[in-house]
């Protein structure tokens, strides 16, 4: 592949810079200077022509069905980007004082608000910039309220299904990771838990619905045995999706939790940011919430005297065009329309996971929610998840993700979202039905797929092995 | 089917251990893990002179896969890991219960090696598919 530097030629960029005006003569040490460096010589056109090129070997929802479970890779409405490129937030500088950034606090506001109403919390702070970031901060918000209390905990329980994000933020926060097994049906297994729980818990955190694309049927239950012990239970709601406008996940028992505001509100999923994965908690954990906080007198103004707060957790307010692109995707749906999207998914999800378990061993093979695992055993010839994810780029639509969660040996995890019609969905069964015939007929190929792709198949092994992280000529 | 030597004793989670005399044993992951883990690409040594209880996290093993935790067989010390591997990790593919051996341990408690298994039981429970 082609990189910006097969374009290099001495004088051919014709930028003139003005002459800098801001610092007087030596002020930069002669010592620091350097005129070694292999800055690249390109032209304007260059640079648009190549990344032009490269955008478009990339694959994305915009290309193709992208059913990536766990990582809700709806399509995002154009809307949203329409209303966050105004003039007016745009150009809005974070440092505006509040008297001329009121419309600003009052979408924040009112998407507090709004998140407040569809999961049942007290409060909401958009401050954390992902749905790792607000894990972590929920986590230190678990913390400081038993140190509070003047108890002494330090265990979190996290089930075997979990995203691997939950057992990392509990580690940061100095916490005891305690793993609880999932039982035959892929809900927890009670008896484990209650083996787990004592004095010393300060928390369970809970995916849900869970990581298989089930909704655990004891989740009451779970509530009352862990509030019976006086632990708090956190919503991991990174599949807040399935259930939106259905049920809120304060009626579940759930004292805190996240929203990932890329899967279920149609916000993009930047390589690793920025997002945004606000937290809300219930009226007794309010008050260690992050600064500052959005409130309403006869004006909208941001709130830092929380002398309970666990501080500041980001420069300035968050994300804030993630957030205006979430606003502006409830307000095109509705509460209607939200519970609309959860109805598609989960529908979705069953009719896939319908006509693919006579061909596919679907290892928990129950009606799911808006994702399902099958897995590779039995296919022909030995062909394992890697060879058919990769064969499926060849059909034009990404790959599921593969092999999490753990508890499924060689797990493909299917989200088709909401957004795709049925005979995407269609298309897509055809992709894995032909897919396992060439798995009987023709291995050899499924060990060479991808073939149509801009790169072919990729050396995971070396690659991880011995990196190149750096261009060199 | 997997190679399981008989001299060795097991976990259910996919470790070996190589009881040298009483008190002191070679520790590492199993054929059967090596071949569903596939490719290793790296691995996470545990430090020299920790102490350790059975069943406790002590090393990490990445694969182009998944990354996986391996787990203490008994109690004990840490006293010797294979630095080898932090540049080869292939060899816990090619050589599990030779070249590939993780780390070394001193036994602080040799009735807890009762609770392992021998290569029979061990083949049985991969066999169950676990």
């Amino acid at each position: 592949m082609q990189t910006i530097f097969l374009f290099h030629k001495k004088g051919k960029n014709k930028y003139s810079i003005p002459a800098c005006d801001s610092i007087q003569g030596d002020e930069i040490p002669r010592s620091m200077l350097r005129d070694d460096l292999t800055l690249v010589d390109v032209s304007e056109v260059d640079v648009v022509r190549h990344y032009r090129k490269l955008s478009s070997l990339n694959f994305g929802v915009d290309n193709g069905m992208y059913p990536l479970g766990s990582c809700t890779m709806k399509y995002n409405p154009k809307i949203n980007d329409v209303v966050a490129m105004l003039p007016q937030f745009a150009m809005q500088h974070p440092a505006t004082i509040e008297e001329t950034g009121q419309g600003a606090l009052h979408m924040m506001y009112q998407l507090q608000q709004m998140l407040c109403q569809i999961t049942g919390m007290h409060n909401f702070s958009l401050s954390p910039a992902a749905g790792a970031h607000g894990e972590l901060t929920s986590v230190m918000i678990i913390k400081k309220y038993f140190e509070t209390k003047g108890e002494k905990r330090n265990i979190l329980l996290i089930p075997d299904s979990a995203h691997g994000t939950n057992p990392a933020s509990v580690a940061m926060c100095g916490f005891e990771v305690k793993e609880i097994p999932s039982d035959s049906d892929g809900d927890v297994d009670l008896t484990k838990l209650e083996d787990a729980l004592n004095e010393h818990v300060a928390a369970m955190m809970l995916t849900s619905p869970n990581t298989l694309g089930l909704f655990d049927r004891n989740i009451l239950k779970i509530a009352d045995m862990l509030h019976s012990k006086g632990a708090l239970f956190y919503c991991d709601g990174a599949n807040l999706n399935a259930v939106v406008g259905k049920v809120r996940p304060v009626d579940m028992g759930f004292d805190i939790m996240h929203v990932n505001l890329h899967k279920t509100f149609s916000t993009p999923h930047g390589g690793g940011g920025p997002g945004a994965g606000p937290i809300g908690v219930v009226e007794k954990l309010a008050p260690f919430l992050p600064v500052p906080i959005i409130e309403k007198a006869d004006r909208y103004y941001l709130q830092y005297n929380r002398p309970l707060s666990i501080g500041r957790i980001h420069s300035f307010f968050g994300n804030f065009m993630v957030m205006l692109r979430a606003y502006t995707y409830i307000m095109m749906l509705g509460s209607d329309g939200l519970r609309n999207v959860a109805e598609h998914a989960v529908c979705n999800a069953n009719y896939l996971r319908t006509k693919l378990c006579n061909h596919f061993q679907v290892p928990y093979n129950r009606i799911c929610m808006h994702e399902f695992v099958i897995n590779d055993e039995g296919l022909p010839n030995g062909i394992t998840t890697n060879e058919v994810a990769k064969r499926l780029l060849d059909y034009g639509f990404h790959a599921p993700t593969v092999y999490f969660p753990l508890i499924v040996h060689g797990a493909m995890m299917i989200e088709p979202t909401e957004t795709e019609h049925r005979d995407t969905l269609d298309a897509f069964a055809d992709a894995m039905l032909t897919i396992k015939k060439e798995a009987a007929q023709n291995p050899a190929l499924l060990k060479k797929a991808p073939v149509t792709t801009p790169v072919r198949k990729v050396d995971a092994v070396l690659a991880a092995r011995k990196p190149v992280l750096k261009w060199d000529d | 089917m997997s190679n399981i030597p008989e001299n060795l004793k097991y976990t259910k989670t996919h470790e070996w251990i190589d009881v040298q005399d009483t008190y002191a044993g070679v520790c590492g992951i199993t054929d059967h893990a090596q071949e569903m883990l596939t490719d290793i690409v790296f691995v996470e040594l545990p430090e020299v002179g920790i102490e350790v209880k059975a069943g406790e996290q002590v090393a990490v093993v990445e694969s182009v896969k998944a990354v996986s935790d391996v787990y203490a067989p008994v109690s004990g010390r840490i006293t010797e890991v294979n630095k080898l591997l932090e540049d080869k990790p292939e060899l816990l593919n090619s050589d599990p219960y030779g070249e590939g051996w993780i780390y070394k341990i001193d036994i602080k408690d040799k009735y807890e090696l009762d609770e392992l298994m021998d290569a029979a039981a061990y083949a049985e429970h991969v066999a169950q598919g676990e």
